[in-house]
Order: C-alpha cells, then sequence, then structure tokens
C-alpha cells in the first residue's frame, strides 16, 4: 500500500462502506442535535419552535440528574472492579492445562452471547425472585428471609446482572494477555525468591497492566448505555435510573424530544472522551 | 561453595523417560559444559538442578546437604534463561536489584550491589534503561548482573549466547570465562556450540537422549573420545569415520581421523580420490574428498594456502598416531 495508485485504488474501494457507515452515524446524529435546540413536545403541541440552549441547561439544572449520574458512575465502576478482579482470577485459571480446557472456555464465554433482556430477565425471574428464586430457595435453605433483590438491593442486583454479562470478556482479553507472558520471566522471578503473590504483583500484573486499561475504557463506552437490563428489572426505579434511563424516560416517557437529545448530546460527548483516550492506547499498543 | 550431586537422577514427563537413571558430580569452582545435540535434555538437566522441573526420582546434593524438595530459590542457584527473561517494565537497575529486594537486603546493600554488577558489566551508562531499549549483548548482560548480585553457589546458564551474532558471541564467551576466573564459582554451562564448549569448559558433558555418554576435560575428549558419538560430535570439521578393510588393517570395525590429523598432497599418499568441495577459511582450508573407495566424503584440513580445486585428484595420509579405533559395539579401542 506504499504507491500513488495503490492508494487511490484503496480509497476507492473503502469508499462506499465509509459513506455507508457515515450516513449510518451522521443521519442520527444531526437529527439529535437539530431536536435538541428545539422544544419538541410530540403529544403536546408538537413542534413549538427554537429554544437556544434551553434544553442542555434544564437537562443538568433537573432533579434527577445529579443522582442520575452518580448511578450511571456507581453501575460503571462496580462492574468494572468486579469483571477486572474476576477476570483476571478466572484468567489465570483458565490458563492452567486442565482437563477439557476447551469446553470450559466455551463456557466462560457463553454468557456473552446471551441477549441483555434475556439474561436480566433470566436473573429476574430465575435467581432474583423473592418467591421462587434460586437466590431466595438457598436463602430460605439456610433459614433466613429470602431478599426482594430488586427492590431491596437494586444497585447490587444490576451490579450483578451486568458483570455477569461482561465477564467473559475482560476474561478472553485477559486471558490472551497472559498466555502471550514468557514463561521464563516467571521461573527467572521464582528462582530470585519472589513468592507466588510476589510473582503476581510484580511480573504478571504489569504484563497485563495495558490489557486491563483496554477492558477498562472499551467496557466503559459500553457500561455508559445499558439499559435493557434497567428496562426489564427495576424500570429505573430504586435509585436505578442511570443517564441513558433517564433520557429514554425524558424522550419516551415526558414526551420532550427536545431534552432528551441534549441530554443524548451530553452521553455522545461522554462517550468520545473515553473512546479518545481507548484510540490512543490501543493505537500505543499496535505501535509497540 | 558450590558442589552439585546428581545421583540416579531420572526425569519422565508422563510416559517418556528423557533422563534414565544419571549420575554426576561437579565440583565446587568448576566450568562444566553440558553439549549434546538438540533434543537430548540438557535444558531439562539444568532445570532440575535449579529446580524448576521436579524430578522423577532419585536425588540432588547441593554442598553435600539434599536439595531434591528444597524449592528453587532456596538453592541458591542463579540461572541465565536463553530468552534472558528480563522484566519488561522494569529499569536495569530495577532488574538487577530484583532478586536483592526479594530478599529483604536493605537499599544501602542493594545500590552498593548493583553499582558493583553494573560496573563490571559494563552497564552503568544503562541502569534507568527499561531492557527494550537495550541490544542483545546488553540485555544478556543484565540477565547475567541480575545472577551476579546474589552471589549464588553456582550459575546455570542455558545456551545464553544463541541469540548473539558470531562477533557478540566471540566476546561475550571471554567475558564470561573472565567472569568465572574472577568469581571462581561453579557454572554449569549449557550450548550445542562446540568452539563455547572447547573454549570454555573445565569439564565436558557430552550428553545423547539423556545418557551422559563421557565426561572429562576438552582435551581428554578430543583425544580420546571414548566413543563414536562422542568422537563425532567432539571437533570442528567433524572426523572422518572409516569401516571395512582399512579398519581391519588396523584391527577395529571402524577407525576415526579428524580432518586436521591428515597430510595432503599431489604426488604421494596412502589414499588418493578427487576434491569435490574445497572450503577456503583464509587460514585454513577444507577439502571434501570424494572416490577414495574408504567412505562417501573424507574431510581435510590443510593450510590456507594449499589451493586445490573442484576436480583435483590428491593423495592423502594420515597420522598413524592419532587414529582412532573403535569395536564392533562402538567402544574405543585402546
Ligand atoms: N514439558 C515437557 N513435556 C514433555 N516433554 C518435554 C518437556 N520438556 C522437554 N521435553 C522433552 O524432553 C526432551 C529433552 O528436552 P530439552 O529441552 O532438555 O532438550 P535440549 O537438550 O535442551 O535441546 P535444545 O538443544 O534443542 O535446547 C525433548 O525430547 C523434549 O521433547
Ligand atoms: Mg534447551
Amino acid at each position: 500500500m506504499a504507491t500513488q495508485h495503490s492508494r487511490s485504488v484503496a480509497r476507492l474501494m473503502m469508499a462506499p462502506a465509509v459513506v455507508l457507515l457515515l450516513g449510518w452515524m451522521l443521519v442520527p446524529l444531526t437529527m439529535t442535535l437539530y431536536f435538541s435546540f428545539k422544544k419538541y413536545l410530540p403529544l403536546r403541541g408538537g413542534d413549538l419552535g427554537w429554544v437556544g440552549f434551553d434544553n442542555y441547561i434544564r437537562f443538568v439544572s433537573s432533579s434527577s440528574f445529579w443522582p442520575a449520574v452518580q448511578a450511571t458512575l456507581v453501575i460503571v465502576g462496580g462492574v468494572l472492579v468486579i469483571t477486572v478482579v474476576l477476570g483476571i482470577l478466572l484468567a489465570m485459571l483458565l490458563d492452567q492445562p486442565m482437563w477439557g480446557q476447551g469446553v470450559v472456555r466455551i463456557l466462560v464465554i457463553a454468557p456473552f452471547f446471551v441477549m441483555p433482556t434475556v439474561s436480566a430477565l433470566v436473573w429476574k425471574n430465575m435467581f432474583m425472585d423473592p418467591v421462587n428464586g434460586l437466590l431466595a430457595h438457598l436463602w430460605r435453605f439456610f433459614g433466613a428471609e429470602p431478599i426482594s433483590w430488586l427492590s431491596e438491593a437494586s444497585m447490587t442486583s444490576i451490579i450483578m446482572i451486568v458483570s455477569w454479562q461482561w465477564l467473559p470478556f475482560a476474561t478472553l482479553i485477559l486471558l490472551t494477555a497472559i498466555q502471550s507472558l514468557d514463561s521464563e520471566q516467571l521461573e527467572a522471578a521464582e528462582m530470585d525468591g519472589a513468592p507466588v503473590l510476589k510473582r503476581f504483583y510484580h511480573i504478571i500484573l504489569p504484563h497485563l497492566s495495558r490489557a486491563i486499561t483496554i477492558v477498562i475504557l472499551i467496557q466503559t463506552i459500553f457500561l455508559l448505555s445499558i439499559f435493557a437490563e434497567i428496562f426489564v428489572t427495576t424500570g429505573g426505579a430504586f435509585g436505578t435510573r442511570t443517564l441513558t434511563y433517564l433520557i429514554f424516560q425524558r424522550v419516551l416517557e415526558s414526551q420532550n424530544v427536545g431534552l432528551g437529545s441534549a441530554g443524548g448530546v451530553y452521553a455522545i460527548i461522554l462517550a468520545n472522551i473515553v473512546a479518545i483516550f481507548l484510540m490512543r492506547i490501543v493505537g500505543k499498543n499496535l505501535d509497540a | 561453595m558450590g558442589r552439585i550431586q546428581l545421583k540416579s537422577v531420572t526425569k519422565s514427563f508422563g510416559d517418556v523417560q528423557v533422563i534414565p537413571p544419571l549420575d554426576l558430580t561437579i565440583e565446587d569452582g568448576e566450568f562444566t559444559v553440558f553439549v549434546g545435540p538438540s533434543g537430548c535434555g540438557k535444558s531439562t538437566l539444568l532445570r532440575l538442578i535449579a529446580g524448576l522441573e521436579d524430578i522423577t526420582s532419585g536425588s540432588i546434593d547441593i554442598d553435600g546437604a539434599d536439595a531434591t524438595d528444597v524449592p528453587p530459590a532456596k538453592r541458591g542457584l542463579a540461572m541465565v534463561f536463553q530468552s534472558y527473561a528480563l522484566y519488561p517494565h522494569m529499569t536495569v537497575r530495577k532488574n538487577i536489584a530484583f532478586p536483592l529486594r526479594m530478599a529483604k537486603l536493605d537499599q544501602a546493600e542493594i545500590d552498593k550491589r548493583v553499582e558493583g554488577a553494573a560496573s563490571v558489566l559494563n552497564l552503568t551508562d544503562y541502569l534507568d534503561r527499561r531492557p527494550g531499549q537495550l541490544s542483545g549483548g546488553q540485555r544478556q548482560r543484565v540477565a547475567i548482573g541480575r545472577a551476579i548480585v546474589r552471589e549464588p553457589a553456582a550459575f546455570l546458564f542455558d545456551e545464553p549466547l544463541s541469540n548473539l551474532d558470531a562477533a557478540l558471541r566471540v566476546g561475550m564467551r571471554l567475558e564470561i570465562s573472565e567472569l568465572h576466573e574472577r568469581l571462581a564459582t561453579t557454572m554449569i554451562y549449557v550450548t550445542h556450540d562446540q568452539v563455547e564448549a572447547m573454549t570454555m569448559a573445565d569439564k565436558i558433558v557430552v550428553l545423547q537422549a539423556g545418557v551422559i555418554e563421557q565426561v572429562g576435560s576438552p582435551l581428554e575428549l578430543y583425544r580420546t573420545p571414548r566413543n563414536l558419538f562422542v568422537a563425532g560430535f567432539i571437533g570442528s570439521p567433524k572426523m572422518n569415520f572409516i569401516e571395512g578393510e582399512e579398519a581391519a588393517k588396523y584391527g577395529a570395525q571402524t577407525i576415526g581421523i579428524r580432518p586436521e590429523h591428515i597430510t595432503v598432497s599431489d604426488t604421494e599418499g596412502d589414499w588418493s580420490g578427487v576434491v569435490s568441495v574445497s572450503e577456503h577459511l583464509g587460514s585454513d582450508t577444507f577439502f571434501h574428498v570424494h572416490e577414495t573407495g574408504l567412505a562417501d566424503t573424507i574431510t581435510v584440513r590443510a593450510d590456507g594456502e594449499v589451493g586445490f580445486r573442484h576436480g583435483d585428484r590428491v593423495h592423502l595420509t594420515p597420522r598413524a598416531d592419532v587414529i582412532h579405533r573403535f569395536d564392533a559395539k562402538g567402544l574405543r579401542i585402546g
């Protein structure tokens, strides 16, 4: 891909894909921007004209904004901690030679293939149901009062569900990183007198640091926009209303398209900030 | 101190026995080299001594104490790996200091030893670099530095020079030999390069398929190889083996004659043949002679000025006093 000619051919061949992607992205983006500057209430008068930055100001000054930010941060943070910690442990476990390795690995990846809506419903009805759920049975077996998870421990429940979905992703990325660790380094550290925990801390963890960063950034982008899990479980009640969910409520429940669009623009900016970090780190990774 | 004794050590991976029962003593301060063809178990043997692999049966004594079940860190041995195994995220200083930090030495002592090792190995200017920013030879020296700061009872080297280019290899070979002279610590060195084995070793251990074929000083192995394998393995170019009638004249099944012990002339000699390839190295010339009626090829080493070419008929005369004789089992006679 060095000559002028091959470069222009390459550009030509890529053009259809680029145009399609651009259209796919630009149309909704422009519409969001367009509506965010309008007072647009579909059931209460429709398009009521331009309002400048009113929607942006109202979105952040509403009493639900900061609690929503907090809920988002708690969920994203909680899921990140759980998936990274358990991901590292699982990756190290799966890296050990064992019987039935292939099957075990597929089982570990499986949750990633389940649609968010389905997995949230499974958790809600099979595990967390206060009467018939497996967890309720378990609690009763030990003589404890079953918890009604989704109302009493709503945040914990959602974090659990989402972590379960994202653990495979973290494990997979970290597993490939661990597999690329030169075993002689670990042996050298062993001969240098480093016991297991110190080997983990001084050799494995630094080796994984870049993979961990990538897991964190990619997951953050996706976790900022989780929706189905909240929609089918708590419906945004019990303090689980995240930013995404707030935008949804503004648009569909309050029928205020302009306000919701302004929230959407905030979300786009937020996601892009994370994306910039991600691109830089992934780019650096490719250079190295 | 660093006397290492292997007593009927065996090693199996699953059903495959890689090392059949093996006895070996390495004296304190000795530079021992393990040589042998690829896959013969050199690395495995070294890793057994290091404790990185568990032995299947037998025992290992270090300085008279049973070390069979002692974990690697407690054996007081330091290993230099073929891939160097430096810690990529640590600077050279931290790499060298790592074993000392693990041993919980105080910072002043650590600094002193690291500086000492760095100056011995010419690494002082590179202490704040990372391994990724060093050349192959410098990385090798860092790996050696990390080994010497621990002041181990013995050093274990697993083909430490095989990733370096030829010129650097010669330099590092000298440096390691000098290091051995200065520290007088036991060193066990694995290689399949016979020049390294011959030049560095006090004692060479020749292995084949996990079996020790012969142990001895480089010259012992060169002068009196115990069997055909050692005879063919030690010395470069390889010893010529001749069977049949010519060997029977000497009362042997096979006779061996080294290329440097054959004189070549264009007029007269015991044997005659046609030069197929001549390799001119400047100082020496190697002739590969065909059609002798003795063996496929006879390799002859001559002075660099001798100028036979492809297709020339030459006459060869072996030096009778250095002909090696082997019996039907391949063992040396006399
Ligand atoms: N972990 C292992 N599992 C099974 N077999 C092994 C293992 N490690 C080594 N072997 C076998 O043991 C034999 C000796 O291997 P080893 O690595 O000691 O050879 P080597 O003499 O060091 O060869 P080289 O010169 O190529 O490094 C080989 O046949 C190898 O296949
Ligand atoms: Mg080896």
